[in-house]
């Protein structure tokens, strides 16, 4: 590095160190800007991926009420693949790039959603659990420097509180059913749980990012941390649904303050991240097609405009 | 991948309701301006965020150079005369 650039540094640093934001135009190292174009691409992805394990039960709703609100939920995980797309591209990489890196499978996308859903309490276990997870890192990374991130997460947030409200509704309502609907519950929470508490990534000890992103105020918590806070937050709430979260290790520290739980799978984690999880071909091959059969109407759509451009330009002159 | 023309990216700026200014509410691929409202529509305004909406393609839109932040803006950090609480009045004045 040059002179010059060990002083950019320096004052970028400092910048952060005020708690200043930092904004699209504004002087970056290298690496700010790469590790922002994979943090918010992987988020951006998470969201898309994430529409179609709810997608899929949008026409089994068990009623109108229902439908309505996952329709909508997966029409707000949608708007915030959008919103993320948009801060990525600030960094200078187009969507289309975007869009060739997760299908490439060079971009990752959170694990989670390469579990099933199942039955009709995934939806419930879903919303409860793994927008709560979500939640916890978006609620911190409103606070994040870099500017366009931070402004995508208060508005992500702001909607968010209501896909895990809808979520634990259904728990509600199907721990209050017959046993029949109590045990889908319980079995839905079996199969959540502990890919829920892998969404906070690699302990802090295994995790080589941390260090850097909590420096430079990417993140503001550690994995190990949000992790905690969400067993703490959302054990009351397994209890209150009359539900046993399935670990026998999970107990209260009075000395912590925190509940203590049992050792995560991290050879499973790691599994999934590979690409060898239950679905992730699935759903890739989704996006893929997704992708493949818009082409023409993508296509489409930039010959309407031509064509319209150019009439106006005959009837100017 | 299409060797076809990416759609061009739009700023979105919506008015939340009558009375106020349009804000930026942040920037969406469409092929046109039509298309470009109606997803700002779908995108920034789900929940009656906006009684109105502007676009406008963000190649048409200039910025300042943040490099020349300090030449642009610092000349006004000490003019505090140009605020009223430089001019010192007695308290017992009213409604000035
Ligand atoms: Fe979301
Ligand atoms: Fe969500």
């Amino acid at each position: 590095m040059t002179q010059k650039e060990i002083n950019l540094e320096e004052q970028f640093q400092a910048r952060i160190d005020r708690d200043e934001s930092i904004e699209a135009k504004d002087w970056m190292p290298e690496k700010y800007r790469k590790t922002h174009i994979r943090q918010i691409s992987q988020h951006a992805h998470s969201e898309i991926v994430g529409m179609l394990p709810e997608g899929n039960w949008i026409t089994r709703a068990p009623s109108l009420r229902r439908k309505v609100a996952l329709l909508a939920k997966v029409q707000d995980e949608a708007g915030h693949g959008l919103y993320l797309y948009s801060a990525a591209e600030t960094l200078g990489i187009t969507r289309d790039e975007l869009t060739e890196q997760l299908h490439s499978g060079k971009a990752k996308y959170s694990s989670i959603f390469n579990y099933p859903a199942l039955t009709w309490a995934d939806m419930g276990a879903i919303g409860w659990l793994v927008d709560g997870a979500a939640i916890m890192n978006q609620v911190m990374l409103t606070r994040t420097s870099y500017g366009p991130y931070a402004r995508a997460m208060v508005r992500i947030c702001k909607e968010e509180s209501f896909h895990q409200r809808q979520g634990y509704e259904i728990m509600l309502t199907l721990c209050k059913g017959t046993a029949l609907q109590k045990e889908l519950a319980q079995d839905a929470l079996n199969r959540f749980w502990w890919p829920s508490l892998m969404m906070f990534g690699p302990k802090d000890d295994e995790s080589p990012n941390t260090e850097q992103s909590v420096k430079w105020k990417i993140k503001r918590k550690t994995n190990d941390e949000l992790r905690q806070q969400f067993v703490d937050q959302t054990v009351p709430q397994a209890e209150f649904l009359g539900l046993t979260v399935p670990d026998p290790a999970l107990k209260w520290n009075e000395e912590r303050g925190h509940y203590d739980f049992g050792d995560i799978d991290w050879d499973e984690f790691w599994q999934v991240v590979k690409g060898h999880g239950p679905c992730n071909k699935e759903r890739i091959d989704a996006r893929v097609k997704a992708w493949e059969e818009g082409e023409w109407v993508r296509d489409a759509a930039v010959t309407h405009a031509e064509k319209k451009d150019s009439r106006t330009e005959q009837k100017v002159a | 991948m299409s060797d076809k023309k990416q759609w061009p990216i739009w700023e979105v700026f919506i008015r939340s309701k009558n009375g106020l200014e349009h804000r930026h509410a942040g920037s969406l691929h469409a092929s046109d301006a039509e298309m470009a409202l109606e997803n700002a529509r779908d995108v920034y305004t789900r929940r009656q965020e906006g009684v109105s909406i502007w676009v406008v393609e963000s190649k048409h839109i200039h910025a300042t150079n943040p490099e020349e932040a300090g030449e642009l803006f610092e000349p006004a950090a000490d003019k505090v005369y140009r605020h009223p609480t430089f001019y010192v009045l007695p308290d017992e004045l009213k409604h000035i």
